[in-house]
């Protein structure tokens, strides 16, 4: 059997139904595998786009995404959406092809040494250079992306490789030869006791819940733990949704732009119990002022997280959803009083009502962002799968879409991608035929992987895509204007101030069904039909041109003192 | 009564943690054992650059079993989380054991060449006492210059270089420690 059919088969085994990718000379043999293999190919329109929509398709689904590249320039358009996934741990299986072999290393037509360019953005990568370990090599690495901390893998076949005829058994796997990777799942008794405990004798908690506990597959473990300790919950950017919002337990999320609820709890606590979290830069603002009062008990697959920002008075490594199944009883055990958290939750009660998520509403009829994304949330009944590229219109959309389950919400949060918002749609879509699909974006980002509108168009995909468009880079133009005095560089979208470019005939070009909206009256209403148009739809929403997402933790500044 | 509160538990005020990033302040000798596949060595040094941990010196070599390299890695525990640097290491996944061996447990040793300049008779046989002091062996000899290798920890290389130096050292190279665990179990 050819190599690249013993890949199919691989595919088939590992349960893949659709494989986002483009084709190019360096794997003309595994696309002319695709011809008789009977796997769904959806054909992007740039490499980039074919790696966020495996993205999308792997966050929304769960399951290991894979994406195919040509050698050379298609393989480091991946490069982007490789280390993408590897900062929000996403399960990509990317395999790319590679020069023949007797040209390795001369320069050749279309070389790159694409293992060389990304291996600090893999969880690991593989090189073939025996044809024979095509087929290990492929289940190896979806073992690798799949399990543990899930990311990105690179397989890389010279295409003579692919084209060598190989020994290989339908449905005979070969046994996986990983000794270096035992990734721990249970978690030690000892320490989820030792949490129970802290977790009982804390007065002011706070369960600060990340993209782990979504990788984990672990709502129902935190959802549990909440209900029988009445603990307030904050969800990061990429956990959204496992906390259901809004609840009574639910502080919003923390951060640069979070609520100053959720931040004030984090600062005040003495316990946090972090599941699945990393305590990045963007939640903690100033590190040495973070949480200053508070013990950690770090729960993580990743031992290297443990510690690594922050102290961790009792580290846990585990699998989220196995070691909150252990902890929950041994919590309930304890009997812990409730009534001791009383003060506490007065305290949140009282920043609640204090710092609402606010924004100056306009006096005419001008669409302010966050009154654009309160309308989407009516107009899709709050049920929405979403997903956004990067700027103001993702924290607007992280702050007031309230996402009542995990894997509703498909953003770049670690890397923060412009562009990759559409191909995420796309994948999204793919994975979930039956859902509403949202795109939320903004003028600049959207413009960043235009091309995919022809993929939504030719897979007849119905995402839908709602640009609030202002005109600017508006996160970069906010920071210009409160960092940097004002003085504007290069963020103003508009020639002659003219809405631009015509999205209308942009729609149409594409074969997508357009609409253009600029009156809160009717924005609802307008929203609603624009969802409930058949096919792939671009909305072009005019919002105001100057506005700031608040509040905000200024860079280096501690979450305590956040402004707006 | 006093405050709502819980039965048998313990008090988070005793609750310890070791400083996230904390320093031992003390040189260490990390050993690994990693699978003798291309590009693993890329992966650490790889590893060590973006995480801005700089590395001492460096040894590789094959190892008694053919699958298996041995890693040799000083650095410096006063600059850099050992901790996290050990736990990065153990995400690669062709990285297969770590040791942060201990220095009263171990024995490191470390070989060097030395390249004198020795154009004066009377100097030349002060270097050969000084390389006879040290347990030093001539490796080569011309009118002009001598090498000598010697091996041991790195202190007593630094030692030799300090009293070579002034005879006119014209080069110097160190292979970067090698260490074995001391007793009867394996590093």
């Amino acid at each position: 059997m050819r190599a690249v059919d013993a890949i199919m088969e691989c595919l088939k085994a590992e349960g893949v139904e659709v494989v986002f990718g483009y084709p190019g000379g360096a794997n003309l043999p595994t696309y002319d595998a695709f011809v008789d293999a009977g796997i769904r190919h959806v054909l992007v329109r740039h490499e980039a786009g074919g790696g966020h929509a495996a993205e999308g398709y792997a966050k929304s689904t769960g399951k290991v995404a894979v994406c195919l590249g040509t050698s050379g320039p298609g393989a480091t358009n991946l490069v982007t959406p490789i280390m993408d996934a590897m900062m929000d741990s996403v399960p990509v299986v990317f395999i790319t092809g590679q020069v023949r072999t007797d040209l390795l290393g001369t320069d050749g037509f279309q070389e790159a040494d694409i293992l060389g360019i990304t291996m600090p953005a893999v969880k690991h990568s593989w090189m073939i250079t025996d044809p024979a370990d095509i087929p290990q090599a492929i289940h190896e690495a979806f073992h690798v992306a799949g399990s543990g901390r899930p990311g990105p893998v690179v397989v890389d076949i010279p295409t003579d490789l692919s084209k060598a005829d190989i020994d290989y058994v339908v449905g005979q796997l070969t046994p996986l030869d990983l000794p270096g990777y035992q990734p721990k799942f249970e978690g030690n008794m000892k320490q989820i006791r030792q949490a129970a405990r802290a977790l009982a004798a804390a007065r002011r908690p706070v369960l600060y819940v990340g993209g782990g506990a979504i990788s984990a597959g672990a709502e129902d473990e935190v959802r549990q733990l909440a209900a029988v300790s009445k603990m307030p919950v904050t969800c990061t950017l990429m956990a959204l949704g496992t906390f259901p919002a809004p609840d009574d337990q639910w502080l919003g999320m923390p951060g640069m732009h979070g609520t100053r609820t959720a931040n004030y709890s984090l600062d005040e606590a003495d316990l946090i119990f972090s599941i699945g979290a990393r305590f990045d830069d963007r939640i903690t603002g100033k590190l040495s002022e973070f949480a200053p009062n508070a013990k950690f008990i770090h729960l993580d697959i990743d031992p290297a997280e443990i510690g690594k920002n922050v102290p961790a008075h009792i580290p846990i490594v585990g699998d989220a959803k196995q070691v909150l199944s252990k902890l929950v009883p041994e919590y309930e055990s304890l009997d812990a009083d409730p009534a001791r958290l009383d003060a506490w939750w007065e305290r949140i009660r009282a920043w609640q009502t204090q710092y609402p998520l606010a924004y100056e509403e306009s006096t005419d009829s001008e669409i302010k962002s966050p009154f654009a994304v309160d309308a989407i949330w009516e107009a899709s009944g709050g049920q929405a799968i979403v997903t956004s590229d990067v700027g103001q219109h993702q924290m607007w959309t992280a702050q007031r879409y309230h996402f009542p389950e995990p894997r509703r919400w498909i953003n770049s949060g670690g890397l923060g991608t412009m562009g990759f918002g559409l191909p995420a749609a796309i994948g999204a879509q793919v994975g979930n035929p039956d859902d509403l699909v949202i795109c939320v974006t903004g003028d600049g980002s959207i413009q960043m992987n235009i091309q995919e509108f022809a993929t939504a168009t030719q897979e007849g995909l119905p995402v839908k895509v709602i640009i609030l468009n202002n005109g600017y880079l508006g996160m970069v133009r906010q920071w210009q204007e409160l960092f940097w005095e004002k003085r504007y560089s290069h963020v103003d979208l508009r020639p002659e101030q003219a809405p631009f470019p015509d999205w209308m005939k942009l729609a149409e070009a594409y074969g997508w069904s357009g609409f253009h909206f600029e009156k809160k009256e009717t924005l609802v209403e307008d929203l609603r039909r624009a969802l409930a148009t058949d096919g792939p739809v671009l909305v072009d929403v005019r919002v105001a041109r100057e506005e700031n997402v608040y509040p905000m933790i200024s860079p280096g500044a501690a979450a305590r003192d956040m402004v707006g | 009564m006093g405050d709502p509160g819980t039965k048998e538990v313990i008090s988070l005020a005793d609750l310890q943690a070791a400083a996230a990033g904390a320093r031992s302040g003390r040189k260490h000798v990390l050993s690994l054992v990693v699978q003798n596949r291309p590009g693993v060595l890329v992966r650490i040094a790889g590893l060590f650059a973006r995480r801005g941990f700089n590395i001492d010196s460096l040894s590789v070599a094959s190892t008694d079993d053919d699958d298996k390299s041995r890693i040799t890695i000083t650095i410096d525990g006063a600059n850099h989380p050992i901790d996290q640097v050990t736990k990065q290491l153990h995400k690669l996944i062709n990285v297969l054991k770590i040791r942060d061996l201990e220095p009263a447990d171990t024995v490191t040793r470390e070989l060097a060449l030395f390249k004198v300049g020795v154009e004066n008779g009377p100097h030349r046989a002060e270097v050969l006492q000084i390389c006879n002091i040290f347990r030093g062996k001539v490796v080569d000899i011309t009118k002009r210059s001598l090498v000598i290798e010697v091996t041991g920890t790195n202190e007593k290389i630094e030692a030799l270089e300090d009293m070579l130096r002034p005879f006119g050292l014209i080069e110097m190279m160190r292979t970067g420690e090698i260490a074995i665990s001391r007793g009867r179990d394996e590093t």
